[in-house]
């Protein structure tokens, strides 16, 4: 079974993502900002990162700069949530490593789409 | 993948966005027009993000937009592209009382009031539009790709050699191209290396697809989303000269800046929410087991501790482990008081603002952790206290500098744990109390009042129902309701209020709080055959009187002298009604108790000891008892009165001549 992080700091985007995901038969892990995400991925390997860009203390950004640093995810699809259509976001994002990412509002359907694109 | 039901996250929706417009509002305050904290705006900006992804996804669609205007304000405040002034931390500070009216309507299900929201939005985009800001219009929606066609797609796709360090896979977009249509791929392997030079984390190989069907070429630039920036990508339509020219890149990246930001500790990590009924039931359940402990205690007094040795070790280490287990049950329903310091601020700007006064508020000990249930009920009697002291304590700056003072006035609310008890006090530096007009005021209303009482008992007058003193009714406060209900609501949570005052240098109101509401500590005295329970705070003394030291007073009843004071004697057993024979003050045992700065002295039987109990409602189990503030049950069993001290002493006693 595929194992997740979901890294959100609003609790209701976090549970809504992490249940759909669990609904769907991953195996999910949660942070609710980037520090604890990244202390999270050291200790295991997900398969996928998804996780919000706006959070206090270690932002979406930097958490998928500093994913991209460890040996082990280096090549791991590392996805945002945004509601941040504006393209230089995404562009911010892309440049620090991320894989893509997921426009908010998006609805459980969507999401699941998306992350079985990436590691159906 | 279907059936989840969005519904089961509205709840954890409402109450983030409710902590996120609580630190809106507080952060907001903190801004001030010439110091614009960057820190601060990115929490604020930050707070309204979640609310409008939350919003939008949940499909609270008034609630997204509305707090979609808030974010470009704040996103332009953000990037300096604003100042901030006055005028925006204004229109802010309402947008979060609109946002709370508009939750709160979709959390009841109610059509949204859009007459608020609409006439704030108006505000905010004439201030978005307005000269301040130096920002373009928003960047419109990409162009449209040309009419689509509809036989195909020629596509050319060559990653750039780094591709798969963005983790993206060049199988997974073609296996998507798949489903668009009748497709075709030939792979180019001209890049591709003899196999000893290849880095395998390199993409080497390059694809030509023919893509059949009808599809519009936005489905197919779709795919390539992710990886649009790293790739030669050439998206023609198919029987078009196949001029190939790869769509240019998109406009360079903007050199991506995102340094850490380092942020304020915030203590959300490693806390679950719970329903406060389940916590309730918790804590009610332990108040039975600390019942059954003190009945097996009990029960346990009439073996042998010789022969029963084992059995008494397990009783004492029964009891240490239930006063932990309370302990631990009772923490979990502590509060930082700075749930209700927090809403101030506001409140104070506001009023003074309105007034016309300059108030400094200064708050210590928000870290103070009371009972929920006590939190919740001094909110009220601290608005009006809080009120008070803006409306009546501090004069206005015209006045204040004319009297030697800062223009602004100061407001300090504190809080800390003193003994069992948690102190709040509410200071001024204003006014102060003015006594001959409080007395003034109370001979006109009828109040006993006489110019030998002393201050403290001139200060106790203003609680007396309908008392004010102020000269004209504003719309603040001065209705003449108010410190009658503060001290009541403080009262009925066993607690004490006390004012000390200091003419022209303003005033201090002192609460002082039992740390919860569910368990007392008692002295447990004996009458006749039941026993009652005296809350200690309220026990001053115990004494056995001599003879002489009682008297009957013709119309006070009887009074009993202890150290040059009379105070009046009151038989718990003729109170109570109870059945045998009253015994002589002397032969008895009398406790000295004091309540509302009144002293008053019970005649009971016998002293039983000191517990702590715990309280069960009368009113909720069978009804209010006038002179009982409620009930517990005793080691044994029995369930014992607990005697409401200050109910007694405001039936008996006048107040203490000085």
């Amino acid at each position: 079974m595929s194992r997740i992080l979901a890294v959100d700091d609003s609790n209701s985007m976090r549970e809504m993502v992490a249940y759909t995901l669990r609904a769907a038969g991953f195996d999910v892990a949660e942070a609710p900002d980037g520090a604890q995400a990244l202390e999270l991925a050291k200790k295991e390997n997900f398969q996928l990162v998804l996780c919000d860009v706006n959070m206090p203390r270690m932002d979406g950004i930097s958490l998928v700069k500093a994913l991209r640093q460890l040996p082990n995810y280096k090549f791991t699809p590392l996805l945002m949530l945004t509601t941040e259509s504006a393209p230089e976001k995404k562009q911010e994002g892309r440049a620090a490593g991320a894989t893509g990412w997921l426009v908010k509002p998006f609805n459980p359907e969507q999401l699941i789409a998306t992350i079985n694109k990436v590691i159906g | 993948m279907s059936g989840i039901d969005l519904g089961r996250f509205h709840q954890t929706f409402f109450d983030e966005s409710a902590e996120g417009l609580d630190a809106m509002e507080s952060a907001l305050l903190r801004l001030t027009p010439d110091g614009a904290d960057l820190e601060t705006i990115n929490g604020i900006f930050r707070a309204a993000h979640s609310i409008k992804g939350g919003a939008a996804t949940f499909g609270f669609s008034a609630v997204a937009g509305f707090t979609h205007l808030l974010e470009t304000l704040l996103d332009q405040l953000r990037s300096g592209k604003r100042a901030t002034t006055p005028e925006a931390i204004d229109v802010l500070l309402r947008s979060v009382d609109v946002l709370r009216g508009l939750l709160d309507d979709a959390r009841a299900g109610r059509a949204d009031d859009a007459g608020a929201a609409e006439s704030l939005s108006v505000e905010l985009r004439r201030l978005l539009d307005g000269p301040a800001a130096v920002a373009a219009a928003p960047t419109s929606a990409p162009l449209p790709g040309p009419a689509p066609a509809r036989i195909g797609w020629k596509i050319h796709f060559a990653p750039h050699a780094s591709l798969f360090a963005s983790g993206n896979d060049p199988l997974r977009i073609l296996r998507e191209l798949q489903r668009l249509g009748e497709y075709r791929v030939t792979c180019a392997i001209e890049r591709l290396p003899a196999l000893e030079d290849c880095v395998p984390e390199t993409c080497y190989l390059a694809w030509d697809i023919t893509l059949r069907g009808d599809c519009p070429r936005d489905a197919v630039a779709e795919v390539f989303a992710w990886v649009e920036d790293e790739c030669a990508l050439g998206i023609e339509p198919l029987d078009s000269a196949p001029a190939a020219s790869p769509t240019p890149a998109l406009a360079p990246a903007r050199a991506a800046v995102a340094a850490a930001r380092s942020e304020p500790a915030r203590s959300d990590g490693a806390s679950i929410r719970v329903a406060t009924e389940k916590i309730d039931s918790l804590v009610n359940l332990v108040g039975e087991l600390v019942i059954t402990q003190a009945m097996l205690q009990q029960l346990a007094n009439g073996l042998d501790p010789v022969q029963h040795e084992k059995l008494f070790t397990g009783l004492s280490q029964l009891e240490r482990n239930t006063r932990s287990i309370q302990e631990a049950v009772m923490a979990t329903r502590m509060l930082p008081v700075d749930f209700v310091f927090s809403r101030f601020p506001r409140m104070v700007r506001d009023l003074a603002g309105k007034l016309g006064k300059q108030v400094r508020m200064l708050t210590s000990g928000e870290q103070t952790e009371i009972d929920k249930g006590v939190i919740e009920r001094i909110a009220d009697p601290l608005t009006h206290l809080v009120r008070n002291a803006i409306d009546h304590g501090i004069e206005l700056p015209d006045e204040r500098l004319a009297a030697g003072k800062d223009a602004i006035g100061t407001l300090r609310l504190s809080a800390s744990h003193q003994g069992g008890h948690i102190v709040v006090e509410v200071a001024d530096d204003g006014r102060g109390l003015d006594r001959a007009r409080i007395l003034a005021k109370a001979s006109e209303r009828g109040l006993a009042a006489s110019e030998a009482m002393s201050d403290a008992e001139v200060w106790q007058l203003i609680f007396a129902p309908g008392f004010s003193t102020a000269e004209s009714v504003t719309d603040v406060s001065g209705r003449g309701v108010g410190m009658d209900v503060v001290k009541k609501n403080i009262e009925a949570l066993n607690g004490v209020v006390e004012i000390s005052s200091e003419r022209g240098r303003g005033m201090r109101v002192t609460i002082r709080l039992p740390l919860t509401l569910a368990i007392l500590d008692g002295m447990s005295v004996a009458v006749g055959e039941e026993v009652f329970i005296l809350p200690l705070g309220a026990v001053v003394e115990s004494l056995q009187p001599r003879p002489e030291q009682v008297k009957r007073m013709a119309q006070q009843g009887t009074v009993v002298r202890v150290r040059n004071e009379y105070l009046p004697l009151v038989d718990l057993r003729e109170w109570f009604g109870l059945p045998g024979t009253r015994t002589a003050a002397h032969e008895a045992i009398v406790v000295i108790v004091e309540a509302e700065s009144r002293k008053l002295a019970l005649q009971i039987d016998d002293l039983v000891g000191q517990q702590q109990v715990v309280i069960k409602s009368l009113e909720a189990n069978y009804r209010r008892v006038r002179g009982v503030s409620g009930a517990t049950i005793l080691g044994d069993g029995r369930v014992a009165l607990i005697v409401d001290v200050s109910a007694v002493v405001r039936l008996f006693s006048q107040p203490l001549a000085a």
